[in-house]
């Protein structure tokens, strides 16, 4: 009887979190909907209870089904027939049970039949769904397509489109070809307006799409033609069952082995445009990335608490010498420190999603009518934050997921090398955490910026402030001092890229590191101001991120302008 | 003339102490089930019954698909989570003069209510893991003069006149045809029950039974009051006009002596083949451990 969420006091203490009364409260805007739907909540504790016993359904089915069916569905995975993807037997039946369990559009509106939840819910939701099968995430969490649709897409294709993901129509986002992986600039699939039909036609091949037989795919193409770069490219709406694309193969993966990879190839598939001409790329493609990367985020730390617990439990039965294994220092220290590299990340990662949460609700809001000066003023606050965020969480999440499942399998001894422990499946699903929707590279691309422009050492400030118990003082002056050593080392690096060009280039992940650590440290920090039971993850993690931190700033410290030069390949 | 359209469906559940994980403390000294120690679920087999009840709705439109229940007030827990998971409503059988029942006057009790509910169709789980007798739902159906199906495993079909069952027997499955009304138990091997539902646990958290609304707060007594759909019906004995000397202890001719512990004392076991040779050292074996004589 395993429910993932009930088994997890740190995802209901996030629950819990303050900010999600002020999220409830834009996101139901005085509850009108309790008039119009049965199942719309009354008042802020009656959605937040409602919350709650939606996240136990979601953590019963990953309990229950999700997580029985992973192994199989890693050993058999997707296959082509007939042009199209046919998912492995334990897809089907995870699909037909989140299906029953209604857990589709989670964060649409009511009026499309969704759940009206909040992003921190779903990201939760999504978080327990990697923990049983981080493969099966991929294709569940592409729901959030829909999002997309729902924030851009007109009423015609919103009424056509929402309520049957709602009723768990599956998604895909048609990005990557094979010449436009990272740089989306260079995509090249084309569309064409047939005046005749009045719609829009699409024609090309697509690379690397999951579950690239979905449903609802968001396709992004060049409308407009002889441009070669961002400018020239759209954002369109395909529905399956109107034809036009088959699946021409699957990849044969080194993990995630369940979600199928699929390469597309479109002749003359019909679609709708969605939102404006040209806007494609700059404004759509970039709204769903940050979700998708606070999805990555999310499934990495649900890897990161599956490694977690197989190590722990592996260590607590394996004996050797005569006790378990989990009595010798070495692995002990290794096993407390993956609980709070756990703890960290998913601090990060729903101090991320508040973010987005608050941002995007006023986003919405703004759509209905002209926001108040103060409400612009702090929908802006916001999207600074979550634009912010969102690179680190991701960043961080996804690392740690890697470094989790090489513990994992390291604590299993040559038994975790054999098949025989679900270990080695987690090793593999979480390579590509780290590669898929932006590299850390280029999460390190988009979080400079918020080194350089101050958004993290504003944000630091905030939390230094307000870290003022007494339980943490010992913490609380430590990270004081990191944030001195994180001065120190963006000026150095700011005044030698001004002499040498490249040189901020060379040390931007390092500098994102320090940042990330000191704000992994503070949240957790916060946390175990409030609750004494964070009290000892929050030392082990400002322990290990000092220790980071040190290194890194000790790189930069002896780092010379000659540095760029001698470490070009 | 038009055909009378089945509608109701009734399954009969039972909350049950969990007792596929029991600890040391799962018995009492006395020796019965130590009820405090232990969670209270929905009994598992009564689960299978629920699905196959909601298959049968999924198949005719219009049926309703209710829970019977006879217990404590806690017991209300396993009409809202049936709720949850697809059934429109519940009844509730509480009061003192049901408490130590045994199946016979359970089943007498149950059928009680159940000529005051009337269903078309009753199903029931084959057997509840904390007594083990599958005894309940076939004295219903005797009670009420209906036929009864038991060890059902599937659906096959069923209209307005009849019925269509898989059975699960111990050496493969026959398929029979029923009259309507029927009793229906439903064995493990059924499918089991689709889950709760997001939209479904929103709308009827707040279900309640009419003693649970009389200790409720006055704002929820009137959002319930505003919502049929969130009442459950509860049924004092004296409402389904039973005949006291038949509830309860009064009732119950079964009387428990004493509960020994069984250990299993052979770990393996052993394979004989039907050559004389065989049968005579297993006769051998059984006569000198006194299995047999």
């Amino acid at each position: 009887m395993a429910n993932f969420f009930s088994d997890n006091k740190d995802l209901q203490y996030h629950l819990s979190h303050p900010l999600m009364r002020k999220i409830i409260e834009l996101k139901e805007r005085n509850f009108a909907d309790a008039a119009v739907y049965d199942y719309a909540p009354q008042n802020t504790d009656d959605a937040l209870d409602s919350y709650r016993r939606v996240l136990e359904i979601v953590g019963d089915v990953c309990g229950e089904v999700i997580a029985a069916n992973a192994e199989e569905v890693d050993h058999e995975g997707p296959r082509v027939e007939n042009d199209h993807v046919v998912y492995a037997a334990g897809t089907a039946r995870n699909i037909e049970a989140l299906k029953a369990a209604g857990l589709s559009g989670m964060t649409l509106p009511r009026k499309y039949d969704g759940l009206n939840m909040p992003v921190t819910c779903f990201a939760m939701a999504n978080e327990m769904v990697a923990r049983a099968d981080a493969g099966f995430e991929n294709i569940w969490g592409l729901q959030d397509c829909a999002e997309t649709l729902n924030e851009f897409a007109s009423e015609e294709i919103k009424q056509k489109f929402l309520p049957w993901v709602s009723a768990g129509a599956t998604c895909a986002m048609d990005l990557t070809e094979p010449d436009a992986g990272s740089d989306l600039g260079a995509v090249m699939l084309k569309a064409t307006y047939d005046e005749a039909a009045g719609l829009w036609r699409l024609n090309g091949v697509k690379r690397f799409i999951t579950n690239g037989d979905g449903e609802v795919s968001l396709v992004l193409a060049r409308s407009e033609e002889g441009t070669s770069d961002a400018r020239g490219l759209s954002m369109f709406v395909y529905d399956k069952r109107d034809g036009g694309v088959k699946v021409r193969r699957i990849e044969n993966k080194l993990g995630i082995k369940g979600s199928p990879t699929c390469e597309l190839v479109f002749t003359n598939a019909p679609a709708q445009l969605v939102g404006d001409r040209k806007m494609g790329l700059i404004k759509y493609v970039m709204s769903l990335m940050n979700a998708a990367r606070l999805g990555i985020a999310a499934q990495s730390t649900g890897l990161c608490e599956a490694a977690y617990r197989e190590a722990l439990k592996y260590a607590g039965e394996r004996e050797q010498f005569g006790k378990p294994i989990i009595k010798f220092a070495a692995i002990s220290e290794m096993l407390s420190n993956m609980e709070a590299k756990t703890l960290a990340a998913r601090a990060l990662l729903y101090e991320t999603a508040r973010f987005v949460d608050i941002y995007k609700q006023y986003n919405h809001i703004s759509h209905e009518r002209s926001l108040e000066g103060d409400e612009r003023a702090e929908m802006k606050f916001y999207n600074r934050l979550a634009d912010g965020f969102t690179p680190l969480a991701k960043m961080f999440a996804s690392e740690y997921a890697n470094q989790m499942a090489y513990d994992a399998i390291q604590i299993h001894g040559g038994s975790g090398f054999m098949k025989d422990y679900p270990c080695e499946r987690l090793y593999r699903d979480a390579r590509i955490m780290n590669i898929y929707e932006g590299t850390t590279q280029l999460q390190v691309v988009a979080a400079i910026n918020h080194v350089t422009k101050g958004t993290y050492r504003e944000q630091i400030m905030r939390y230094e402030e307000a870290l003022s118990a007494e339980n943490v003082a010992d913490i609380a002056a430590r990270l004081a001092a990191l944030r001195g050593t994180f001065d120190k080392a963006v000026d150095k690096v700011e005044s030698l890229d001004k002499q040498t060009p490249g040189f901020k280039d060379l040390h931007s992940r390092r500098l994102v590191e320090i940042a990330g650590y000191i704000i992994m440290t503070h949240i957790l920090a916060r946390q175990a101001a409030e609750n004494e039971e964070y009290l000892r993850p929050a030392r082990i993690f400002c322990k290990y991120a000092s220790a980071k931190i040190a290194e890194a700033a000790a790189y930069i410290e002896e780092s010379t302008s000659a540095d760029v030069e001698m470490l070009r390949a | 003339m038009e055909m009378e359209k089945i509608t109701k469906i009734v399954v009969l559940a039972k909350q049950v102490p969990d007792t596929r994980n029991v600890g040391k403390d799962a018995m009492t000294p006395e020796g019965t089930v130590n009820r405090a120690a232990l969670a209270a679920i929905f009994n598992p087999e009564d689960l299978n019954a629920l699905e196959m009840a909601l298959q049968m709705k999924d198949r005719i439109e219009g049926a309703t698909v209710h829970i019977l229940t006879m217990g404590p007030q806690r017991a209300a827990d396993i009409i809202r989570e049936a709720m949850f998971r697809g059934a429109d409503g519940g009844y509730l059988l509480s009061g003192r003069e049901f408490a130590g029942s045994d199946t016979l006057a359970t089943s007498y009790a149950l059928s009680c209510a159940l000529r005051k509910i009337c269903p078309d169709i009753i199903v029931a789980g084959r057997q509840a893991i904390d007594g083990d007798t599958a005894q309940v739902g076939p004295q219903v159906a005797e009670k009420l003069g209906l036929p009864q199906i038991t060890y059902a495993e599937q659906l096959v079909a069923i209209d307005d006149k009849q019925i269509t069952v898989k059975r699960r027997l111990e050496r493969g499955t026959e398929v029979v045809v029923s009259s309507l009304p029927a009793v229906i138990t439903v064995n493990s091997s059924a499918g089991e029950c689709r889950p709760r539902n997001a939209k479904r646990i929103m709308k009827f958290k707040y279900a309640l039974a009419s003693s649970e609304l009389a200790a409720a707060t006055p704002e929820a007594q009137k959002f319930v009051a505003e919502r049929p759909y969130l009442q459950i019906v509860e049924f004092a004995a004296a409402d389904v006009d039973p005949d006291p000397s038949q509830l309860g202890l009064a009732g119950s001719p079964t009387k428990v002596k004493k509960i020994e512990n069984v250990v299993f004392q052979a770990k393996e076991a052993k394979c004989y083949t039907a050559a004389d040779a065989d049968i005579e050292s297993l006769m051998v074996e059984l006569i000198s451990s006194h299995t047999l004589g």
